[in-house]
């Protein structure tokens, strides 16, 4: 066991899996020699040649439509979208192709495609490298959108995206891929896909959250408990598509108040779903009002960092909305 | 042994009388199902029909040196012929016609022409145009992968290669010289929109831009189609990378049955082309190399024919997927 950062959790993760099965082969812009602008991919191709580790031209429709090709024939790839904010032109072939290729041919083809995602504020990213794409995806049926926000969750998380038989879109938080380390298992078992995780229990309040918030949301739960006694149960999807409804809602229920919070823009955000599951089907539980944290909705983010401050919630404003929620 | 100035072309191209026997009831078959089709639809018993009739030759002359189950196809939905030659059957085509829980491409799911098979190698296909490009590339690199001989063949309208799918697979097959097969089968409009509206210069030539192949055929003749893929198909087997087809056709029916084509075209065009029929031009040659009679052709109409009836009859029979079925099959299980 070693202390390892969310990125070289995620870095293990792949470069096992590439170990073990010879049909995992790793795809995108830039993840070969250079190893990716994040260093996700680094030293992958010198171990497993430039085939198995490809760089592709700068096409993201072309970078999925292979992936799903090579899904075709017996492979497994894990293709990386260097930012979230590129996907755009993928779109069709994520939402139309790979999410709906199994079901629209009977089941004869699945889609065993893995895209890693990076996504997510950081300072200086501006606003086309600032994006929280995650819920474009969370409304297309055959898609699972998977968000882990720890090194060990992200690292078993990859390994079972990448065994799963259907397309699976790996979201990874830029800002988390440095700031959160913790203590990663070597031989990493694979973390299932379907679950959320309660990473703290609490009576007062029950606030859901992934991404850079998840961390703000833990940091808080403790220091609201040391200084006001109030307790936190803090939930984390992990998958935000489809959406472990049972967990959710077993929190909601023994709390009675309830806060979504991710960074991305609230409006259609995959907290606004969270919260409707929660008043549709936890209503008579509530003590309060359904609460969701998130971004205005305005593009995101400034380049000048009070903009960017301003508009994602740190861990002043996830403070504020847990204190308010167990106060009303 | 014949010498060089009498022999026949197919002679020339490897061809025995068994394979001009078989792509002449290939083409002939998609021809008379899809007629079929169209009665059916007027008859209201048929929801919607896509149509291949005047691409007959192009598709039947690509596929045919496939292995099917072996090398894949990444067909479009005028591709019937194309299916056939690879081995689905008239039945299936009604089957899914009528939307039948056997339809052996989507159970049901999706509108006709949208081919699959798992044993054909026929990968499932979209509406979106030109989306299977990029797919093609990625089922040809994983051959290269493996370094394995399989080819791969997909095919598109000439609007599909205004997209940027299209470029972009054009550009990376090249780049990883992949053995995949781009068929163009130009048949002059996108619904309504002609082709010089659609596409700027050549489509063949634009192959020189990406460092590849790229070879014009007259569609509507089958042995050149042949030829030309055969090339393409065994110069992808070597290794020797991609190739860009362009077989010049023309769509002689509607785009679809919710189509009137008397919108966008005069008379006088859609009759030129049925000059050109591609089946009555490859039963020509037939007939003037000795391998077809009148006997001989009336023959195979006949045993169509009833093929046909038969395969209707029992599409029409065959029942309808339960409707909760469509429920089912969103995520395939571990
Ligand atoms: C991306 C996309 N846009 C629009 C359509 C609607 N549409 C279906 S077929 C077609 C024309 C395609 O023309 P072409 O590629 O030349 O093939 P053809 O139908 O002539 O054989 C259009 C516009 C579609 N299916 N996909």
């Amino acid at each position: 066991m070693a202390a390892r950062s969310l990125l070289q959790a995620i870095s293990e993760g792949l470069a096992e899996e590439m170990r073990s099965d010879e049909t995992v082969v790793t795809l995108g812009e830039d993840v070969g020699k250079a190893g990716g602008v994040f260093r996700v991919t680094q030293g992958l191709q010198e171990e497993f040649g430039p085939l198995r580790v490809m760089d592709t031209p700068l096409a993201e429709s072309l970078i999925v439509g292979s992936a799903i090709g090579l899904s075709v024939n017996g492979m497994r790839p894990v293709a990386e979208i260097q930012f979230a904010d590129f996907i755009p032109p993928a779109f069709d072939q994520i939402v139309n192709e790979a999410a709906l290729f199994y079901y629209r041919s009977g089941g004869a083809w699945p889609c065993p495609i893995t895209l890693r995602i990076p996504y997510g504020a950081v300072p200086g990213g501006a606003l086309y490298h600032s994006q929280s794409v995650e819920a474009f995806f969370c409304n297309t049926p055959g898609l699972k959108v998977v968000a882990p926000s720890t090194p060990a969750d992200a690292k078993g998380m990859l390994k079972s995206a990448i065994r799963d038989p259907n397309p699976v879109l790996f979201m990874e938080h830029k800002k988390a891929y440095r700031l959160v380390k913790e203590e990663v298992p070597d031989a990493g078992e694979p973390v299932p896909l379907d679950t959320a995780r309660v990473h703290r229990e609490g009576t007062d309040i029950t606030v859901c959250a992934y991404g850079i918030v998840l961390h703000s949301v833990l940091e808080a739960a403790e220091k609201l408990s040391t200084e006001h006694g109030m307790e936190t149960e803090v939930v984390e999807p992990r998958t935000l598509y489809p959406l472990d409804r049972e967990t959710i809602l077993a929190s909601a229920r023994k709390t009675g108040k309830f806060l979504a919070a991710s960074e991305a823009n609230v409006t259609g955000s995959v907290s606004a779903e969270i919260a409707a599951l929660v008043a549709d089907e936890a209503f008579e539980w509530l003590d309060a009002p359904v609460k969701r944290l998130g971004a205005p909705d305005v593009p995101m983010a400034g380049f000048a960092k009070p903009m960017l401050e301003y508009l994602v919630p740190g861990a002043e404003a996830v403070e504020a909305a847990m204190l308010e929620l167990a106060r009303y | 042994m014949a010498v060089q100035g009498t022999r026949v072309r197919h002679e020339d191209l490897g061809l025995q009388e068994a394979d001009l026997g078989s792509i002449h009831r290939s083409m002939l078959l998609a021809r008379r199902i899809d007629e079929r089709m169209w009665i059916l639809n007027r008859q209201g018993r048929a929801a919607f029909v896509i149509s291949c009739q005047g691409q007959e030759a192009a598709q039947v002359g690509a596929a045919y040196g496939l292995r099917a189950g072996y090398d894949y196809l990444y067909p479009y939905y005028r591709d019937l012929a194309m299916m056939l030659t690879l081995g689905q059957s008239a039945r299936e085509q009604f089957l899914s016609l009528l939307a039948r829980e056997e339809d052996p491409n989507s159970g049901g799911r999706q509108m006709p022409g949208h081919y699959s098979s798992r044993e054909l190698n026929v990968v499932t296909t979209s509406a979106p145009v030109a989306v299977q490009y990029p797919q093609a590339v990625g089922t040809a690199l994983a051959f290269k992968m493996r370094s394995e001989s399989g080819v791969v063949l997909t095919s598109g309208g000439e609007a599909s290669t205004s997209s940027g799918d299209w470029h972009e697979a054009l550009n990376f097959a090249a780049i990883q010289e992949l053995p995949v097969v781009f068929l163009i089968e130009n048949n002059a409009y996108a619904i309504s929109v002609p082709e010089k509206m659609q596409v700027a210069g050549s489509i063949a030539d634009r192959a020189a831009g990406y460092g590849i192949p790229g070879v014009a055929v007259d569609g509507n003749d089958v042995l050149g189609v042949y030829e030309a893929a055969d090339e393409a198909i065994q110069r992808a087997r070597r290794g020797g990378g991609p190739t860009l087809i362009e077989a010049r056709t023309y769509r002689m029916t509607a785009h679809s049955s919710d189509d009137d084509d008397r919108r966008y075209r005069e008379r006088e065009e859609v009759e030129g082309w049925r000059e050109k029929d591609p089946i009555a031009r490859f039963e020509r040659y037939l007939e003037e190399a000795g391998l077809l009679d009148a006997e001989g052709k009336d023959a195979l109409e006949a045993e169509i024919k009833a093929e046909i009836d038969q395969a209707v009859e029992y599409a029409e029979a065959a029942p309808q997927a339960a409707p909760e079925s469509v429920l089912r099959g969103v995520y395939a299980e571990t």
